[in-house]
């Protein structure tokens, strides 16, 4: 199990509705449901994916991220995640916006790409930085962001956006000590009142 | 992956809403009594729980699986519809009748009028999406089916799939619309309009009532190729006709030099054989009523519990893609478990049935996974 997927599997209570966005095969989404009988629903925008995922029973909508979220009324989940796809939309603010409109609780997963690692490739090497959580090279990359951990904890306090829970990830084991420079990628729990 | 056929299939009748007990319509007027001619596959149950009602689309019949003793045309869905395919006949007992207004044993304007021994002609009433809901409701009470497995159906089978979930949310437990929408649109209503007036134009007509003289053939002919232009894409069309000519050279004249005419022209002409120009005129009308837009699909104090799959195709300039998304919009604010796909095919609305592996895989999977919840 991915160690980001066990960590949101221990976070979500019970019988939670979820709303994953950009939810790929639908991993997650089924290990919620299997482990935490969660109502589970995704948006996802390739086919293929979506394939797999109602071949696991799952609840699957073909959309874009950016509009997905706007018919939901307030409130209408009790987790909405943004899991590793923060560094491939293009409306960051407006989606975790709405996130945090359409579900009481938002969990956002994003590789950090303050990591030691990286900084030292793009000092020494001057080459953009490629490690683990960042494994593309800069011509296929999916990715048209790059934010560290720092960068998000300012978003959140430029928006008034409650950290409740913050997990850094390591290569295999969660990281206390200087999380921007150690770790891997980061999981936040967000809210707003 | 070769799937078996069914075989051999029969088209049954029931009758019902016998005087005085007839059907009342939305109109306001009501009728009786009322054949529906239908189709199963399958066997039912002990427990009545696998039974799937199947709605054609506008020129559709009962008949969509198999083949007949003296005819073998297989049914006009027969690649989803047998054992081990989308509809699998050994696991659900599938259900298909003509609907009423319909022309294929089912009680329509072309039916001998019991009160006057002739065809209703117009003296039939005009009939909606609900009317033809309401009728196969009464078929699937005389099966003692309480709660059907689904409702599926595109294009116009898909309204009637909106209109079972707006009507008896507590009588099946999914719905598949397939290329279909919540209401008709001005263009698809502006379409239904030529068609019907071609109809209306041709002489022959005689103002509906042409039952001892024989069909409008000529309008009925050029309102069906108005539908076949809608039916196809701009792609499809290129693919399957491009400029090609039927013979060598331009005639300088006007028949139908270009294969897309001929096309036309053989389609135009074969659906008068087997189509009432009448029911083509009901039947458009009844499109052209349907409006499930806002509240009037599930009610705002309503929640509702049916699982909705939506399909929709993206060459689909008839029923396009944002039709099937307003659909969605309204299940989201519902909170309604829904899977949306919106499928790749150059084909346009006749998409729904042609496009038979993606929709066998999505259907498939998705009635397996409800089975087993």
């Amino acid at each position: 199990m991915k160690p980001d997927h066990h960590i949101i599997a221990n976070f979500v209570h019970e019988g939670a509705h979820v709303l994953d966005l950009g939810c790929g095969n639908g991993e997650l989404l089924s290990l919620l449901r299997q482990q935490k009988n969660a109502l589970v629903q995704g948006i996802e925008l390739d086919e293929d994916q979506m394939h797999t995922c109602v071949e696991k029973g799952l609840t699957v909508l073909q959309g874009d991220i950016e509009s997905g979220l706007v018919d939901y009324p307030d409130k209408s989940f009790d987790f909405v995640i943004l899991n590793q796809i923060m560094q491939e939309i293009k409306k960051a603010d407006f989606v975790i916006q709405e996130s945090l409109r359409v579900g009481k609780r938002v969990l956002v997963g994003f590789p950090n790409f303050a990591h030691i690692r990286a900084r030292l490739t793009l000092f020494f090497s001057g080459k953009t930085p490629m490690n683990k959580a960042l494994p593309y090279y800069w011509f296929e990359t999916p990715n048209i962001r790059f934010l560290t951990i720092n960068d998000f904890i300012d978003y959140c306090s430029k928006k008034n956006i409650i950290i409740e829970q913050k997990f850094f990830l390591g290569k295999s084991k969660l990281i206390n000590f200087l999380p921007n420079l150690l770790a891997l990628n980061a999981l936040f729990v967000i809210t707003k009142i | 992956m070769k799937k078996d056929s069914l075989g051999i299939v029969h088209t049954q009748y029931f009758t019902f809403a016998e005087p005085p007990n007839q059907l009342q319509l939305k109109s306001g007027r009501s009728i009786g009594p009322i054949t529906l001619a239908y189709e199963t596959y399958g066997n039912l149950n002990e427990q009545k729980s696998n039974a799937i009602l199947l709605c054609h689309a506008l020129s559709g019949d009962a008949h969509a699986a198999g083949i007949y003793q003296d005819d073998k045309t297989p049914g006009w869905w027969d690649d989803m519809i047998g054992p081990g395919k989308a509809l699998d006949t050994d696991l659900y007992f599938v259900i298909c009748a003509n609907v009423i207004g319909g022309c294929k044993g089912s009680t329509g304007p072309s039916s001998i009028n019991p009160e006057t021994g002739k065809p209703y002609a117009l003296d039939f009433p005009l009939i909606t999406i609900a009317d033809m809901v309401e009728a196969q409701r009464y078929l699937i009470d005389s099966f003692s089916i309480e709660k059907l497995f689904c409702v599926i159906g595109g294009s116009m089978g898909g309204m009637q799939a909106l209109q079972w979930a707006s009507a008896y949310p507590d009588r099946l437990i999914s719905a598949i619309p397939i290329a279909t929408a919540l209401k008709h649109s001005p263009q698809q209503i502006a379409f239904n309009e030529v068609i019907r007036q071609s109809i209306m134009a041709d002489p022959a007509w005689h103002k509906g009532y042409y039952y001892e003289q024989g069909q409008p053939e000529n309008g009925l002919a050029v309102a069906r190729m108005i539908g076949h232009i809608t039916f196809m894409s701009d792609q499809s069309m290129e693919e399957k006709f491009s400029r090609k000519l039927r013979k060598e050279n331009l005639s300088f004249q006007f028949t139908d030099d270009f294969e897309v005419e001929g096309y036309l022209r053989y389609r135009g002409y074969n659906f008068v054989k087997r189509f009432d120009a009448n029911s083509y005129l009901y039947i458009t009308k009844a499109l052209d009523y349907f409006d499930l837009s806002g509240d009037l699909f599930i009610p705002d104090v309503k929640k509702t519990n049916i699982r909705f799959l939506v399909i929709s195709f993206k060459s689909d300039w008839l029923y396009p893609p944002h039709q099937s998304q307003e659909i969605v919009r309204l299940l989201k604010r519902k909170h309604a478990y829904t899977t949306y796909f919106d499928l790749i095919s150059t084909y346009g609305h006749d998409a729904f049935l042609i496009e038979i592996d993606d929709e066998t895989r999505l259907i498939k999977n998705f009635l397996t996974n409800l089975q087993q919840h």
